[in-house]
């Protein structure tokens, strides 16, 4: 891990209680909901941290909790460091608070992800879909959602798509 | 389909002043089928006379599902879906597809490789900056300027085609190297192209740089500071003409370019006469990129060896079994990747292109999210509309350099 960027990890720890994950040099700091805006501000403010690159998702289904992770990838100009921030949030009823006030990208890209995946975000000033238009039912990217057309099963993956599919079970 | 619902007016009231609720104000829609648009987007306008006081995008129009669609195929036959996003970046949506899946499987691409990869993106970024002057121009009433630099794309698309059979969905660039080595006459086709289109930056310039027409519509018009750019998440060429000397080529060097001598052209200005300039002067960085890359261009193998991942090459297959197996295997059921995500960004004509890709395990990924620039580019439109007149909207509009396919997804 970079120098600079295991200082900002080691507070991370100490002032949030973030657990961590390492892969192929990439960093990922967990943090709890509650505390996204308060870790974005610091990661702002005090660590040059001036850009939000991506705001994404991505849905665990079938497990409920935590159903989602919320994904921040940042990045510091200043000091050429990239940092990713992983929010995870249950499936009923996720909510996030926004972080439109830090990152004013963050409000079509959260607008997006409840678009997509039908995470509220708490104070967003304008929460409208973005891609899909109004009145569509449902939130395409979860992974409850089916694709449109039946997908081959295999005897080594009979199973995890039988339980994807929409019938009603037994 | 369901139901549409009626439409609350609750919903959008907060999108415009009070004034055009009483009707003091003008609502005008501008797009979907606004020639000036560049695409599909609409854009609600609220006018004051000609001046705008609000402008609120509508997007989605080109909404294809990509992500999801690619969730449903294996690592190599997503990739296929790739060049759809960007239509005017389809060899750099390669790249950035591929470096992610080889950074996900740890995967070596030979140096060969990269060096076809360089010229060919720096190629794709010229044809990307052509399109864009020529419809700027068209824009701003030159309509020559589309002719001229249509003409000039047409001889890249052409080396496209010579590499891959393909104008512009080429797929070239695949997991761990190239689908194949490049013809021989690629090297004269590029080197032709370089001598000729040096002198053609010369004339677009000649035309257009300092022309008194071109100067009044341009001159401090949608001023964008360097913070509001950072804090709407603002990159590549619109980023640079807010003064900020940002290129993940030069920060963050992937595919060899820290071997490659080019500036990074800044303007302070942040008028839609800095993003012009800032990507007139990319032109010629990029041409110096494909020249030297292209000097010293390496000899030996375009794919990895590596055939758990990369597919042997055809004529293998004939002799071999285990080639044949390698092969079967991986155009049916795939290779698995680790339950891990990556992020990888590279520097396309617009910005930061930046793919997140989470594998599971199995041989499809669990989840592809594409980091677009046009789509935090597109965001801060109605920041820097406001006050300016319609005629104004159009010469900013085209300065973003937006395409649909990338905002939409």
């Amino acid at each position: 891990m970079d120098n600079k960027l295991e200082k900002i990890v080691q507070v991370m720890q100490e002032q949030f209680g973030s657990t961590l994950e390492e892969f192929r040099g990439e960093v990922h700091v967990f943090v709890k909901p509650e505390q996204i805006v308060e870790a974005l501000t610091l990661l702002r403010d005090k660590y040059e941290f001036e850009l939000l690159s991506a705001m994404t998702a991505s849905d665990y289904w079938p497990q409920a909790s935590p159903r989602f992770h919320v994904v921040y990838q940042l990045s510091s100009l200043a000091k050429n460091i990239t940092l990713q921030l992983r929010v995870p949030v249950n499936g009923d009823q996720p909510r996030v608070p926004t972080a439109t006030r830090v990152y004013e990208v963050a409000n079509w890209r959260e607008r997006e992800l409840l678009d997509m995946f039908g995470i509220e975000f708490e104070g967003h000033p304008d929460p409208r879909r973005i891609l899909m238009p109004e009145g569509t039912e449902g939130h395409p990217l979860r992974k409850d959602f089916p694709l449109g057309y039946e997908e081959p099963q295999f005897t080594f993956n009979f199973e995890e798509i039988d339980l994807r599919k929409p019938y009603a079970k037994e | 389909m369901a139901q549409l619902e009626e439409v609350k007016i609750d919903l959008y009231k907060h999108l415009v002043s009070e004034r055009a609720l009483n009707g003091e104000t003008m609502l005008l829609n501008m797009g979907p089928q606004h020639p000036s648009t560049h695409g599909v987007l609409r854009l609600l306008l609220e006018l004051d006379g000609e001046m705008i006081i609000n402008a609120v995008p509508d997007i989605g129009y080109l909404h294809t599902g990509i992500e999801k669609n690619m969730e449903a195929k294996t690592y190599l036959k997503a990739e296929v879906m790739t060049d759809r996003l960007d239509y005017m970046n389809t060899v750099g949506n390669n790249l950035a597809y591929c470096m992610a899946v080889e950074k996900l499987v740890d995967l070596d691409v030979p140096e060969r490789a990269q060096a076809i990869r360089v010229i060919l993106t720096e190629l794709q970024r010229i044809a990307s900056h052509l399109v864009w002057i020529g419809t700027f121009g068209l824009d701003l009433a030159a309509m020559s300027m589309f002719l001229y630099a249509f003409r000039e794309r047409e001889i890249i698309l052409d080396i496209l085609e010579l590499c891959s059979g393909q104008r512009m969905m080429t797929t070239f660039i695949r997991p761990g190297g190239l689908w194949r080595d490049v013809p021989v006459e690629f090297e004269t086709a590029v080197r032709d192209f370089i001598k000729m289109f040096n002198k053609r930056i010369d004339e677009y310039e000649a035309l257009l740089t300092k022309n008194p027409l071109f100067l009044d519509r341009l001159l401090g018009i949608g001023k964008l500071d360097a913070a509001t750019a950072l804090q709407h998440g603002v990159t590549g060429p619109m980023l640079r003409a807010s003064g900020v000397s940002w290129d993940l080529r030069k920060a963050r060097p992937y595919m060899g370019y820290e071997q490659y001598d080019f500036n990074v052209p800044v303007a302070t200005e942040g008028d839609t006469y800095a993003r012009y300039v800032v990507r007139v002067q990319e032109f010629r960085e990029s041409l110096k990129i494909v020249e030297q890359a292209l000097n010293k261009l390496p000899m030996g193998p375009v794919r990895s060896d590596n055939r758990k991942f990369v597919p042997p090459p055809r004529s293998e297959i004939g002799v071999s079994m285990e080639a044949l197996i390698h092969h079967f295997k991986l155009w049916t059921e795939g290779f698995p990747a680790p339950k891990a995500s990556v992020y990888s960004a590279v520097e396309s004509p617009r910005g930061e292109l930046g793919v997140y890709l989470e594998g599971d395990g199995g041989p499809k990924p669990h989840r592809v999210h594409w980091r677009t620039p046009s789509f935090d580019n597109l965001s801060v439109l109605p920041k820097i509309v406001k006050g300016h007149l319609v005629a104004d909207l159009v010469a900013i509009l085209a300065s973003t350099d937006i395409v649909l396919g990338d905002i939409d997804r």
